[in-house]
């Protein structure tokens, strides 16, 4: 592992930043093991892999928001060692996070200066000036005085580069930047950090999109699952080779037997428009269908509209325009009782935000779709024992482990909540079920009771819709495979015939093996 | 002059003394809450501050180094009583901050619990207190200003502690933004994490908003009991501390509307006042609910549509701030 | 080696109990050096109290002819703090409610009991259920901030309540003191035996009981568990928010309503000058500390109406003002709240190179 990125290292520059052996451990996962990091000057350096895999771990350490377990950090061939981000702004590194560290109801230039004040009294007039100057070096033109919130996305994205400018930072660290810009702000963005580079700072791209990490960056360092898998020149690469170093082969779990799907669309999704957050739509004309006894699986990095798509067709999300059919009946403003009354059953991304209610014990939560109806009620009253017996029943059925019926859900195991989430949605035999990331965070018994489940419910002639991150797992379990990029499907393919490198191509928005890019 | 002259200038007068003790309360309030902490519990910390700055006054006046009651050892008394007025009300404040800041205790909760134990408090040792006759902060015009007419006796023929308040305004609006210390106070009620990222202590920042508003609310007590209505009776606050915080809504946390607000409501209460001493045919109780309603329309209009960007609360107001959670 | 707070993930039984206990020691400790710096003797005003409270039938009964109103009226906040409704109201929801049914007392004096205290608890209800829907409506269709409204609330019924005692409703034969005539006895709720404990306290017990039924075995119950808890998993699970909103503002303050009219029928017999007492800010207090389980809220109000007797008593046996009971009130709020962080977090010690 380690071999590739000595070979990169051994071109003849002095490297600006080494980041050697380093280890952290949260609860339960090792995030990064064994990194080891490389920046040169004036370089552009791509950081690729998948959610989970350990960029943004790695990153934050460099900005000094957390301490490595392990490990040591060369800047200019000097160890230093951060205490907090302001240890590392002071070494002249900045981090322009994802979700922007801004203050939405100040200025511009009050964002600017926060924490790097020259004076005790503020001088508006020519603090404005500092920062028009500072926005005509580097071309990055902001108005001093707008409010954050009436900013667009890539105006704010500005604003953050600028305030890493104002405190110097000679190497900035961008955490996913182009996760919501439009494709010109995007070439915008590329044209500010070439121009940055050229001034001699150094920069970190953190991104999972292989088409801009190809167009971008100078070298790539690749990472799965917390280490690196690779450290190579773009020029020395292509897309499809990147592709493979991120996606891997895990241990082998249940996968789909022959059996074809039926001929009837048990649900139909046509034309659907959601609104997103700023303007952006969340989703743009999607159309699919789901047939019974298949399982349709949604691939796709974390969002490009899944969570958009998930809570539309349950009802939990306005939908601007388009139609969702139900084995032919229209569906499409009925709201999350009604449509799981018609045979949509829902286990959530959020298992403890949105499916489960922590504090409440599990008899409560089991009822939480049904508690209004027959056995569960009769007139305004509970019916205790029904309740009882049902939870008793699957409790059993599923083998989930809880220390009493009382005590609160809060406290169980991932793998058991997601029992209690599958035995509670299925319980009612749906025609549909649509399952967000189900595998995420369990450990590997519990993905392989998952696996069962899904397989099960294929056989009984349900439509499954699963959304996922793990591509090994949609393309055992799946039919059909579709590929969500910005809110749009980019394809769908058979799964039988559809290879890694394929989907993940369509899923960083590359639509053909050249690698040419998708509108 | 003539009668009307008279009226307005009653009016103004009366509109500025009433209003000076909200207005202190609501500018402490605004100064914790721009940092991102709610204190319910303005009520206990005026209480707090009118008992202790009263007896402090009275420990002071028969205390041997001041016994001569000649009138400038009666203002030393006078500020020391003003002084732990404020420091009273900033050691409420300073348990309300441990318990929002520290235990993450539920705020709404833990300020009502500063008023209770307030109120209870200064029932309990103000017994003793009760009846005692006592005279505050003597008027003292402004020369010149107090000369012009009209607005000058309304505005300028009062005690030292309401032109305090007048300075406090423009000194609380500057120092919220146009200095780097408030800068930082309002980014902690906004984004705490932005500011935690740039270097900002958040919680010793929190604790110091808090009691300063603790202590300006102690002033709003020491007001009460020192210069409005001299002595002291049980319960004295009257739900002021109430009315501030709805100011603080309606002020948009802003000092200077608060100003507006703080005036407004004391005018309320003038006019209600000279309504009932003319004699007029509407009771006085159903006037003096007149404040109290006001403020539900105030504050229904308050959050309601385009107002809400304009005047929308800080942020991360009420909720505890924790680095580590992701 | 540092001290660091963790969230805590599980939930061991013995925590809350011990939490609780150790915040009252703490809280008595406290009310004892606050005593101390009043020259009280703290040992003697302890033991005061629970005599006077405790120590004799009639204290006992007159703890129980308190903690009627406590009890009613936190079980009535307790509803509302679940769905997060935060209403301070109930002190003014108590007064509407007693001038609903003395409304009703007032205009027909010679109704038999039999219709007469029926009509008089339906009023009261009325009069509270009223005061607190106008809340309730605000919060839910304009997201007003229910602790300002139901606070301003407050003053509004108190002031109107004072203008029918001293005006319309003032007794003509009462030499001008702003009180009502005397209700007539058609109008008075049943007393047992010698104390002054009255028909109240079955309508208390009933409610508590109703409570923990509603709570515990109804569909509506668990809705507002649910919406309390989590409002995403509420809409998950196709609950309607704004009308429970409105709902249990309309309960919070009829309860309320219908502490005041027992205070009314039970005790006071007519409206008058300081029929509030501070009843609904106390309520606040027991409905955080029983953490609004109907069946501890009793036991708690039990407990307070006992400190406000004691505080009484001490003040007639030593002289000290009222409001002791008010402040040791306020001491423990701030342990129990204070606790409460261990409940939620646990303290552990981490290597750590800062």
């Amino acid at each position: 592992m380690t071999s590739h990125s000595e070979e990169a290292m051994e071109l003849n520059e002095a490297c600006l930043l080494e980041m050697k052996g380093i280890i952290k451990r949260f609860p339960g996962i090792v995030a990064n093991d064994d990194v080891s990091f490389s920046l040169k000057e004036g370089e552009i350096h791509a950081l690729l892999g998948e959610n989970g895999a350990g960029k943004s771990t790695l990153m934050s350490i460099l900005a000094g928001l957390y301490l490595p377990d392990e490990g040591q950090i060369l800047l200019d061939g000097a160890p230093v060692f951060f205490q907090s981000p302001r240890d590392a702004l002071k070494k002249g590194i900045g981090m322009i996070y994802q979700h922007f560290m801004l203050v939405e109801a100040h200025t511009v230039a009050e964002n600017i200066i926060l924490g790097e004040e020259k004076s005790c009294i503020l001088n508006k007039s020519s603090i404005e000036e500092e920062i028009r100057c500072l926005s005509d070096d580097y071309q990055l033109s902001v108005k001093a005085d707008a409010k954050i919130w009436q900013l667009s996305v890539g105006e704010q994205q500005r604003v953050e580069i600028l305030k890493a400018l104002y405190r110097k930072a000679r190497i900035l660290i961008m955490d996913e930047p182009t996760a919501v810009l439009t494709p010109m702000e995007i070439r915008e963005l590329f044209r500010t950090l070439r121009l940055l580079t050229e001034a001699g700072n150094a920069i970190v791209f953190i991104s999972h999109k292989l088409d801009e990490v190809m167009e971008i960056a100078h070298r790539v360092t690749v990472m799965k699952s917390g280490r690196v898998a690779g450290t190579v020149a773009t020029s020395e690469t292509s897309a499809e080779h990147l592709a493979h170093m991120m996606v891997g082969r895990d241990i082998t779990l249940s996968r789909k037997t022959g059996e074809e799907p039926g001929e009837q669309a048990a649900i139909s999704v046509q034309s659907l428009c959601v609104k997103g957050e700023k303007g952006i739509p969340a989703l743009s004309e999607v159309s699919f269908e789901i047939r019974k006894g298949e399982i349709l699986g949604l691939a796709g990095v974390a969002g490009n509209g899944q969570k958009e798509l998930a809570a539309a067709m349950n009802g939990l999300v306005k939908i601007q325009s388009g139609t969702i059919s139900l084995l032919g009946q229209d569906v499409t403003d009925r709201n999350s009782r009604e449509l799981y009354e018609k045979g949509i059953a829902f286990i959530p991304e959020d298992r403890l935000g949105t499916g489960l209610v922590p504090n409440l014990d599990v008899e409560d939560n089991m009822i939480l779709r049904g508690y209004w109806r027959a056995p569960f009620s009769k007139g305004p009253f509970l019916q205790k024992n029904a309740i009882a017996d049902f939870s008793s029943r699957l409790i059993e059925e599923y083998s989930i482990k809880v220390p009493s019926r009382s005590s609160p859900v809060k406290s169980l195991s991932g793998g058991n909540l997601q029992k209690i989430l599958f035995s509670r949605e299925l319980a009612s035999e749906p025609m549909v079920l649509v399952a967000v990331h189900p595998t995420r965070g369990l450990d590997i018994g519990a993905v392989e009771f998952v696996r069962q489940k899904l397989l099960s419910e294929k056989k009984r002639g349900a439509a499954v819709f699963l959304i996922s991150e793990d591509l090994e797992e949609l393309l055992d379990l799946s039919d059909r495979v579709a590929v969500i990029f910005k809110g749009r499907f980019m394809g769908i393919r058979d799964a039988r015939t559809a290879t890694i490198d394929e989907i993940g191509l369509l899923m960083s928005g590359v639509c053909s093996e050249r690698g040419e890019p998708c509108v | 002059m003539n009668h009307d002259d008279f009226l307005i200038v009653a009016i103004i007068a009366a509109a500025i003394r009433a209003g000076t003790p909200i207005l202190l309360a609501t500018l402490g309030e605004i100064i914790a809450e721009r940092a991102g902490v709610q204190n319910v519990g303005l009520e206990g910390m005026m209480l707090a501050g009118a008992l202790s700055g009263f007896a402090t006054y009275r420990a002071l006046l028969l205390h041997p180094w001041f016994c001569s009651a000649s009138e400038g050892n009666t203002l030393w008394c006078l500020l020391g009583g003003v002084t732990a007025a404020m420091f009273c009300g900033g050691l409420l404040a300073f348990t309300h901050a441990f318990l929002a800041i520290t235990t993450r205790a539920n705020q709404v909760v833990s300020g009502l619990a500063i008023t209770i134990f307030g109120a209870g408090v200064t029932s309990f040792i103000g017994k003793v207190f009760v009846g005692i006759p006592a005279t505050g902060f003597p008027n003292a015009p402004v020369p010149i200003l107090s000369a012009i007419p009209v607005i000058g006796p309304g505005l300028f023929n009062h005690n030292v502690l309401v032109y305090i308040s007048y300075l406090l305004v423009p000194l609380i609006w500057f120092y919220l933004f146009r200095t780097r210390a408030g800068l930082h106070l309002r980014s902690i009620g906004e984004n705490p994490r932005a500011a935690d990222v740039m270097g900002i202590n958040v919680a010793y920042s929190r604790y110091c908003a808090v009691v300063k508003g603790g202590m300006l609310c102690g002033l709003a007590g020491a007001y009460l009991s020192l210069a409005y209505t001299p002595g002291w009776t049980d319960q004295m606050s009257g739900g002021r501390g109430w009315i501030a915080i709805a100011i603080v809504i309606f002020s948009g946390w802003n000092p200077l509307r608060a100003a507006f607000g703080a005036y407004l409501f004391g005018g309320i209460s003038g006019i209600q006042m000279r309504i009932q001493a003319a004699g007029a045919l509407v009771p006085t109780n159903l006037l003096l609910m007149l404040p109290y309603i006001f403020t539900i329309v105030v504050l229904i209009i308050s959050t309601r549509g385009i107002m809400r960007r304009i005047v929308s609360p800080p942020a991360a107001l009420g909720l505890p701030y924790n680095r580590e959670e992701r | 080696m540092r001290l660091r707070l963790e969230k805590r993930l599980d939930d061991r039984w013995w925590i809350k109990p011990l939490v609780a206990l150790v915040s009252l020691m703490l809280a008595l400790i406290a009310g004892a050096l606050v005593m101390e710096c009043a020259s009280i003797p703290y040992y003697k005003a302890y033991i005061l109290m629970l005599e006077g409270a405790f120590g004799s039938v009639y204290g006992l009964s007159e703890t129980v002819v308190k903690a009627i109103p406590l009890m009613m009226l936190s079980l009535g906040i307790g509803i509302a703090f679940r769905m997060l409704l935060w209403n301070i109201g109930a002190e003014g929801q108590y007064c509407m409610g007693a001038v609903f049914s003395c409304a009703v007392a007032l205009a027909f004096p010679d109704f038999p009991m039999a219709v007469m205290i029926p009509l008089m608890i339906i009023a009261g209800f009325l009069g509270g259920a009223l005061w607190g829907a106008i809340a309730g409506a605000l919060k839910a269709f304009f997201d007003t901030n229910e602790i300002i409204t139901t606070l301003m609330m407050n003053y509004v019924a108190i002031y109107f309540l004072e203008f029918l005692v001293y005006g319309p409703w003032k007794d003509p034969t009462g030499y001008k003191f702003p009180m009502t005539a005397m209700l007539s006895p058609s109008s008075h709720f049943q007393q047992f035996g010698n104390t002054r404990i009255h028909l109240g306290i079955v309508i208390a017990l009933v409610l508590m009981t109703l409570f923990h039924i509603i709570l515990t075995r109804t569909r509506w119950g668990y809705e507002i568990r649910v919406a309390g808890e989590n409002r995403e998993a509420a809409r998950y699970a196709g609950i309607n928010i704004t009308r429970n909103i409105i709902l249990v503002m309309i309960i919070s303050g009829g309860i309320a309503g219908l502490a005041g009219t027992c205070e009314l029928a039970g005790i006071q017999h007519r409206l008058q000058h300081g029929f509030d007492l501070g009843y609904g800010y106390t309520a606040i207090i027991i409905a955080w500390l029983a953490r609004l389980n109907p069946i501890s809220t009793a036991i708690v109000s039990f407990f307070f109406a006992g400190l406000i007797v004691s505080g009484d008593h001490l003040q007639m046996s030593l002289g000290v003002g009222s409001g002791i009971a008010e402040m040791i009130q306020g001491i423990i709020l701030f342990f129990v709240l204070a606790g409460e962080l261990f409940l939620n977090y646990r303290l552990t010690f981490r290597k750590d190179r800062r």
